[in-house]
């Protein structure tokens, strides 16, 4: 598939369905997060996101580990899997592969996405497959009750776990992406509810690998996340075609500057899916080629 | 026992030789002449770590009859040269009776071989190849094997075009060279077999390994996703795959590790497309989490475990069952799943693709138990037929709203898969209500945890469960797994000869046990459990399903070596016998 019919596949759906608003692409089961928790804007932004794109719920699967925010998928009514920890990008990969025609998203925290899941991550985002991942980051494991992640910072000692903090130097998602050949990648904020629909739309229109940081604060294990809101702002750059450029500005960004980072247009994935076979044979006839290759 | 020269026994011919020598190539070179003989044959391969340049064995058993296992011992050795012999002193048992071909120009042959006791004929191949332009010592010594070994003239040179037509004529012909002069060298009276005459007309057979026949009955259930992360001994069912599905317009996708590749399974699965991987003992183990994840959300998937020595990182190259343990009881929680054992080669692509069948009836995950000694050995013997219809999900009928996960009579639930309007679910590893919706309430639990163990449970699985041979009044029964069933039938046959009446059972499909069915097979029988392991780990879960009866043994050695006939007909007559006297 090239970067053209994924262009078109979003607009045949578009054209197929009657519009549908952000709420019908909400489920009826209630979220299990905290009162004032960033996840709430995430799940607004992207039924807000769907509902934009007027892509049709049958059409559309959301993929998720383990986590706060990889429960997700149960307050959409679009096709979802909640799998294990660490293991959504796996999952969507394997279903986009099947099923190229769906639009598929994984979505989780940084935990999930950076720590137990960080390989899929590098090779996710090397494949370049037209997925889109939200990585919905508060800088801590909130469902096992505030244990440091990658991205928290050396210095928190407010985990049981590591009273004196991790030590270790944070986890870059941007810059990692960026050198693992991801094709888009975004930083939003579960705040701002708008900016956040405009990037979840562009990155599932991006063809190709499309990582979306969300800061989504914490409200019960990081209420200083709070402060978010008066700190986050624009990306002084805006987007970039130059990973060398892209480089420069994600090292000395803040980690709080929002936008569209980086975007490149290179080929999708397509190393192991069917090229158009060249001959005219049935599919029995092919299957039956195979059997004959072994019978002589 | 026949004696060697009885022409319906089959016979054991061993090619060795360093890395480059082409021992391997010669076995497959005589391979295709006993096809072309209208024989059928069993070629299993031995080689060590090294990546190139290590020794390596080719050891062909052949014969009128079809070939499931290796011989107690070798009837003809032809030693290319003797580097680390001593390597595959114990996979080529020498005796008294055997004849080695030794070349003089690489030395004298090593104390084992002179100790046991064996003829010995020294046969210049390399300064009879030197004779040949693009001559090559091991097309001599397959002239001279098999020419010694009843195999004529004529199949040998076809053999060679067959097998060599990729490297172009002048290989070919150097090669049909060099196998006339070994040919000639051969002297009649030290023939093994006389010639086989030519057939009337060449038998259509499967020329097939069991990696690949596995990755036949994949397709043949219609498999058109496979997740791969290389690992010895399944690569090649992978590598074999990755051309073959995209001709069909499947998709082989190379996984960053197996914790990925078997969720990729369970993406495509969801996605309504079947899906399958390949993988060894520490994949498997890597895999577990995501095969409980299949099992949990009812998602169909197939792993195929080609085992190896174990544990660990263990013995790569070399056949073992030992991870039937890690197939039958490695996931955690009560996690009810298929656990099925490929007893042949050929067989492979049956049990292959019955459990794609069985995995998408039932919705849940399936292992597949393989084993070097399967999967890169190649037989020339009858196919297995395509029996099996390829898979489709059970969708959903018009019969009240979609409920993913409703409690059925029969344990299955209706499934939908993206694209079908409004029947969009939350798939989940979180226990859940029948509508899908996480929970944690008792009810639910215990409603979900008794519809998946009774969907496999209450399932009609027929006669595949095992293969059964012999009286069902028989006083010794000889049950086994995958792999040793060659061996034991073998055993059993030549018991039989003997006058013993023994049964055989080998289980196809070890989770759900067929505990009641296995009762009535064995009857009353004394029980021998005959497996390739230290542990006796299937001895141990009859065991414990109470699925053996009183005073039943084990028969448990671990690999690398393989079960022979003679050992387990041995063992058998002991438990028979245990005041001694033989079968």
């Amino acid at each position: 598939m090239t970067a053209g019919d994924a262009d078109s596949a979003v607009q045949r759906h578009k054209a197929s369905i009657p519009s549908l608003k952000a709420k019908d692409y909400k489920s009826d089961v209630k979220p299990v997060w905290c009162p004032g928790c960033g996840h709430f804007g995430v799940l607004a932004a992207l039924t807000k996101t769907l509902a934009h794109l007027a892509l049709p719920p049958e059409r559309v699967a959301v993929v998720s580990g383990i986590g706060c925010s990889s429960r997700l998928p149960a307050y959409l009514a679009v096709h979802g899997f909640h799998g294990v920890h660490g293991r959504a990008l796996p999952l969507a990969t394997g279903l986009k592969a099947a099923r190229p025609e769906l639009t598929v998203i994984a979505a989780g925290g940084d935990g999930d996405g950076f720590s137990i899941g960080g390989n899929h991550f590098l090779h996710a985002c090397r494949r370049n497959q037209d997925l889109t991942y939200i990585v919905m980051d508060n800088e801590v494991y909130g469902m096992t009750k505030g244990q440091a992640s990658p991205t928290t910072q050396p210095d928190w000692c407010r985990s049981k776990l590591t009273p004196h903090g991790t030590g270790i130097r944070r986890f870059q998602p941007a810059a990692i992406a960026l050198a693992a050949g991801a094709s888009f990648i975004a930083r939003g904020f579960a705040g701002d509810p708008n900016g956040l629909t405009r990037l979840l739309a562009a990155a599932i229109e991006h063809p190709g690998f499309a990582f979306v940081q969300v800061l989504s604060p914490c409200r019960t294990f990081r209420p200083e996340q709070q402060a978010w809101k008066q700190q986050v702002h624009a990306s002084e750059l805006g987007p970039t075609h130059d990973t060398a450029q892209a480089a420069e500005l994600i090292q000395r960004d803040d980690g709080l500057s929002l936008g569209l980072l980086y975007e490149q247009r290179i080929p999708l994935y397509a190393a192991g899916v069917a090229a158009d076979a060249a001959d005219d044979l049935t599919a029995a006839e092919r299957l039956a080629a195979i059997e004959a290759e072994h019978c002589r | 026992m026949p004696g060697p020269r009885d022409a319906s026994a089959p016979l054991t011919v061993a090619v060795t030789g360093a890395g480059g020598s082409g021992a391997v190539t010669a076995g497959l070179i005589l391979l295709e002449a006993v096809a072309a003989a209208g024989l059928y044959g069993l070629l299993r391969r031995s080689a060590g770590p090294q990546i190139r340049g290590g020794e390596s064995a080719a050891l062909l058993r052949f014969g009128p009859e079809p070939v499931h296992c290796a011989g107690d011992r070798c009837d003809l050795l032809a030693a290319l040269d003797w580097a680390n012999h001593e390597r595959f002193a114990d996979e080529i048992p020498l005796d008294a009776g055997s004849l080695v071909l030794a070349d003089p120009a690489t030395g004298p042959p090593p104390a084992a071989v002179v100790e046991s006791d064996t003829r010995l004929r020294e046969m210049g191949f390399s300064s009879s190849a030197a004779e040949r332009d693009g001559g090559r010592a091991n097309m001599v010594a397959v002239g001279a094997a098999g020419a010694l070994a009843g195999l004529p003239l004529a199949a040998l040179l076809d053999a060679a075009g067959r097998t060599l037509a990729d490297k172009g004529q002048a290989v070919v012909d150097a090669a049909r060279a060099c196998i006339r002069s070994g040919h000639a060298l051969a002297k009649p009276e030290d023939r093994l077999r006389e010639p086989v005459p030519p057939p009337p007309a060449v038998p259509q057979r499967w020329h097939i390994n069991g990696n690949e026949a596995a990755g036949l009955g994949a397709l043949r259930a219609g498999v058109r996703f496979v997740a791969a992360y290389p690992i010895t001994p399944a690569s090649e069912m992978l590598e074999w795959l990755a051309p073959r599905l995209e001709r069909l317009g499947g998709t082989l996708l190379q996984a960053e590790d197996e914790l990925a590749s078997v969720n990729m399974l369970i993406g495509s699965a969801f996605g309504g497309v079947p899906a399958l991987t390949a993988t060894s003992g520490p994949g498997l183990s890597l895999m577990l989490e995501g095969i409980g994840l299949a099992v949990a959300s009812e998602t169909p998937i197939v792993v195929v475990d080609v085992m190896r020595g174990g544990p660990s990182t263990g013995i790569p190259t070399k056949s073992e069952q030992s991870d039937l343990n890690a197939a039958l009881y490695g996931l955690h929680g009560d996690a009810p799943h298929l656990v099925l054992a490929a007893l042949g080669i050929a067989d492979c692509a049956h049990t292959v693709a019955w459990a794609v069948q069985l995995a998408w009836q039932l919705q849940t995950a399936a292992i597949v138990l393989s084993d070097q000694s399967l999967g890169q050995s190649r037989m020339v013997g009858e196919p297995a037929p395509a029996t099996v219809p390829p898979v489709h999900h059970a969708a959903p009928g018009d019969d009240g709203p979609f409920r993913r996960y409703s409690v059925t009579e029969d344990g299955v639930s209706p499934m939908s898969v993206p694209g079908e309007t409004g029947l969009a679910y939350t798939a989940d590893g979180l226990e859940h209500d029948p509508a899908g919706a996480p929970s944690s309430r008792a009810a639910d639990h215990a409603a979900q945890l008794d519809k998946r163990r009774h969907k496999l449970l209450a399932h009609d699985y027929g006669p595949d469960w095992a293969e059964i041979t012999g009286a069902a009044d028989a006083e010794l029964c000889l049950v086994t797994v995958g792999a040793c069933r060659g061996a034991v039938v073998e055993a059993a046959e030549r018991l039989s000869e003997a006058g013993r009446a023994v049964r055989t059972v080998a289980l196809r499909l070890l989770a759900p046990l067929k505990r009641q069915a296995l009762l009535d097979a064995v009857g009353g029988a004394r029980v021998l459990v005959v497996e390739q392991n230290h542990g006796a780990q299937l001895f141990h879960y009859l065991l414990a399903e109470q699925a053996l009866p009183e005073a039943a043994r084990a028969l448990a050695r671990p690999g690398p070596l393989p079960l022979r006939p003679g050992e387990i007909a041995a063992a058998a007559a002991a438990l028979m016998d245990p005041d001694g006297g033989s079968p």
